[in-house]
């Protein structure tokens, strides 16, 4: 066992630190101008009215595109970087370090893999170039309004009709739809099969004619989230990936990518570490309640659980690193760092005593820009979104330990 | 950056769980709690052999040279095993200091007898005032030249009734001051209590005990430092062994026990238990191996601290946790005697407070960090 780098790993991570330390926007460094970058993050950038955030959003991804660092896991012949999991896991490591934005969205994440497993080279050569680029952001179609949890029994039916599929139906919570240029969807071609075997996978422009988005407000007055309407969508069927029906599976598809949720880890440090300074400071002082004591301890054992969510992650990797697939592990991962993240922002909003109601980051009476105020309503979906974490805890039990299912 | 075991280390870890299912089976664990000494020789005289007394003393004084790691991956099988008896008395307690503080004649003296089996040790540092810093300690010591004598009383103390020596931690007018004290003398007086493990923990009276200086009059409570941070550690190392086999009896069980017409681990309600389990004893691992590799690998002494305070404010309640599970589980049959899952509950508590629980260390936790 050993937490430190090895030589090589030691090089590569110098290697990452320098290229931030020469790259990253000096709007995107903490501390400076726009703090840990702008709300909403990178995706949001792109597309802002504000030039000076286009114009930082754009700088940004183009270093990392001359680096190849845009899809640092991707194969190099598809123009990613090619690195292992374990240098993912460094590069992940030192861009959460600096809270660097991540250009790349769901287009680097989830489908452009799906496209380099399952994809005609067609599909590969429309659409990888531009999510390398940033030219293109993409959404997920997954959930729907009765197919949450029990995601294989979607609804949204698409039915051919030459070369085309005909579709109609309703997803919900699509985030970021309303920033992204194309979705790609799970819908039902086959009504009469077993739920698993009657999905395809479609990729479809989102300015598809019938295809409408409505704002789904969240309980923290954010748009993030949206509700995908389908109303006779036509898409062609050489936007399907992978066979009819066999959608379930390619929407499954899991490539080389490192999966340690490290980032999540390092944020919850920093946090923790930032309450810390500012409680020490003159400003923080007058926020910090009379009666810490209790929060004080709180705020140790959150230190000492955001240690166990970095072993859960060093763990990852390491099974990872050696050539394994993960198991259980993997859920344990998200379902501590999601209840990890609750607990924290509870703490954090605590600290703050009868300050913790306000949510203007702009008031003077916000200690830290509320920002810990509005992570306690922020991450409440985190214990829902990605599979909840009953799921996870099935998952755990009937996947990892064995136990019959019920 | 690799949390996996080394070659060696499996090997260590798959001998070591052989050999405690033959020679340390239930059976044997239930015996000792009624045995007055709590230990039994042959299996002590066996452990020698596979050289674990030693496994962390130096080739030249007849050990076999392995890093604390090492030994913690030991532990864990220990404490899987419930192996009752003064191994961690003689090695934590015993060997540790030697080595940390030890004379070479000392050690000369002393660590061979340990590793060949023929020595038990065990360290006496707590006191009626039950507390861990240096604050607790009111034996007197009295230093003369090479020799200390002691008066007072340690409690708490594991393993005196079979130790050979102890090594005793007391007051002088420099400090706090330590010796090795010889237990078959007339001043060292050893009565055991009967304790929620059924260990073998003793209330030591000492009256004009005699004893040889180990390390510096008035330095003791620096040199315990490591002494106290490696066995600490060692301790969580034997509650996830405890933690991982109590787990997986509970999980069997669930897969066995039917009620309802089906295995009462298809319902959720006990899946979701046996995750948080897992989740719990998988997490004490990583946390007191993090601690057991910051130890072995020289990390700077202010890291080393906070990981070890770490690891046991977690592993003491994660554990706990753990065990509590464990018996809600088995349901009506765990709270008996007979059946096994009890003799895990049982000694976890004992393990969760050695050292300091989790209120002791979440508190050092919160002074590191400038809480």
């Amino acid at each position: 066992m050993d937490w430190s780098d090895s030589p090589e790993q030691a090089e590569f991570r110098k290697e990452v630190r320098d290229f931030i330390q020469k790259e990253l926007p000096q709007a995107y460094r903490s501390g400076e101008d726009g703090g840990e970058g702008f709300e909403g993050g990178w995706q949001a950038d792109r597309k802002s009215e504000d030039p000076k955030r286009r114009e930082t959003a754009m700088q940004w991804a183009d270093a990392l595109s001359k680096k190849g660092w845009i899809a640092p896991a991707w194969p190099k012949e598809y123009g990613g970087a090619g690195l292992t999991t374990i240098e993912q896991f460094i590069y992940n490591q030192e861009m959460a370090e600096v809270a660097a934005p991540m250009p790349g969205g769901m287009g680097v994440s989830m489908i452009g893999p799906t496209m380099i497993v399952h994809g005609t080279d067609e599909q590969k050569a429309e659409h990888l170039p531009k999510i390398l680029s940033g030219e293109v952001a993409w959404a997920q179609g997954y959930s729907e309004p009765g197919a949450g949890s029990d995601l294989a029994s979607l609804q949204t039916r698409a039915v051919r009709d030459g070369d085309e599929y005909v579709v109609n139906g309703q997803k919900i919570w699509t985030s970021g739809g309303h920033q992204a240029d194309w979705l790609f969807a799970l819908v039902r071609t086959d009504p009469e099969a077993p739920k698993h075997r009657g999905i395809s996978f479609l990729v479809m422009d989102i300015k598809s004619p019938g295809l409408s988005l409505r704002p789904l407000i969240n309980m923290g007055w954010k748009h993030h989230f949206n509700e995908t309407f389908f109303e006779d969508v036509r898409v062609p069927v050489k936007n399907r990936i992978g066979e009819e029906n066999r959608g379930w599976y390619v929407g499954m598809t899991l490539l080389d990518f490192e999966r340690s949720g490290i980032a999540g880890a390092i944020s919850y440090k920093r946090s923790l570490d930032q309450v810390k300074k500012f409680l020490d400071s003159n400003e923080g002082k007058q926020f910090r309640r009379q009666d810490f004591d209790a929060v004080r301890l709180e705020m140790a054992d959150r230190a000492i659980e955001t240690q166990i969510l970095f072993n859960f992650a060093f763990r990852i990797v390491s099974i990872q690193n050696r050539g394994l697939v993960p198991n259980y592990e993997a859920s344990v991962n998200k379902m501590y760092g999601a209840e990890l993240h609750q607990r924290l922002s509870r703490t954090e909003t605590k600290a703050w005593g009868l300050y913790g109601n306000v949510w203007d980051p702009k008031s003077k009476y916000a200690p830290m820009k509320a920002e810990h105020v509005q992570d306690y309503v922020g991450s409440v979906p985190h214990t829902i979104f990605s599979g909840s974490n009953e799921i996870q805890r099935n998952v755990i039990a009937t996947r990892g330990l064995g136990l019959p299912r019920g | 950056m690799d949390l996996g075991l080394s070659e060696q280390q499996e090997l260590l870890k798959n001998a070591a769980r052989e050999f405690l299912e033959n020679e340390c089976p239930e059976t044997h664990v239930r015996e000792m709690e009624e045995d007055d000494k709590g230990y039994s020789p042959v299996l002590w005289q066996k452990m020698a052999e596979q050289g674990w007394q030693g496994l962390l003393i130096p080739e030249e004084h007849g050990g076999a040279g392995f890093d604390f790691l090492d030994l913690c991956v030991l532990l864990e099988e220990f404490g899987r095993a419930l192996v009752p008896g003064p191994f961690m008395s003689t090695v934590l307690g015993g060997a540790v200091p030697l080595m940390e503080i030890g004379s070479d004649a000392q050690k000369a003296e002393f660590l061979p007898k340990i590793a060949s089996g023929d020595l038990i040790f065990s360290l006496a540092l707590t006191e009626p005032s039950a507390r861990f810093d240096e604050a607790g300690i009111e034996c007197q010591a009295s230093v003369s030249g090479s020799d200390v004598t002691f008066n007072g009383t340690k409690l708490f103390v594991p393993d005196a009734n079979v130790a050979d020596y102890l090594i005793v931690a007391g007051k002088s007018g420099s400090g706090t001051t330590l010796g090795i004290v010889a237990t078959d003398q007339p001043g060292v007086k050893v009565t055991q209590l009967q304790t929620i493990a059924r260990d073998k923990q003793c209330e030591v009276v000492l009256d004009g005990a005699k004893g040889q200086l180990l390390g510096a009059d008035g330095k003791g409570w620096d040199a315990l430092k490591p002494v106290i941070e490696k066995y600490t550690t060692a301790e969580c190392a034997y509650l996830v062994g405890l933690a991982q086999m109590d787990f997986e009896i509970a999980v069997d069980y669930a897969k066995e026990r039917v009620q309802f017409g089906r295995p009462i681990g298809s319902f959720q309600a006990i899946q979701h238990k046996c995750a948080d389990m897992v989740t719990d004893v998988d997490g004490s691992r990583f946390i007191m191996y993090k601690a057991a590799w910051s130890i072995a690998s020289g990390q700077p002494a202010a890291d080393t601290t906070l990981a070890v305070n770490m690891a046991k404010a977690w592993c003491s309640e994660a554990t706990r946790r753990v065990v509590a599970h464990g018996q809600q589980i088995h349901g009506g049959i765990g709270f008996t005697k007979d059946y096994k899952i009890q003799l895990f509950f049982r000694r976890q508590k004992r393990a969760e407070i050695a050292f300091g629980d989790s209120d002791f260390h979440r508190e050092a936790v919160a002074q590191q960090l400038g809480l």
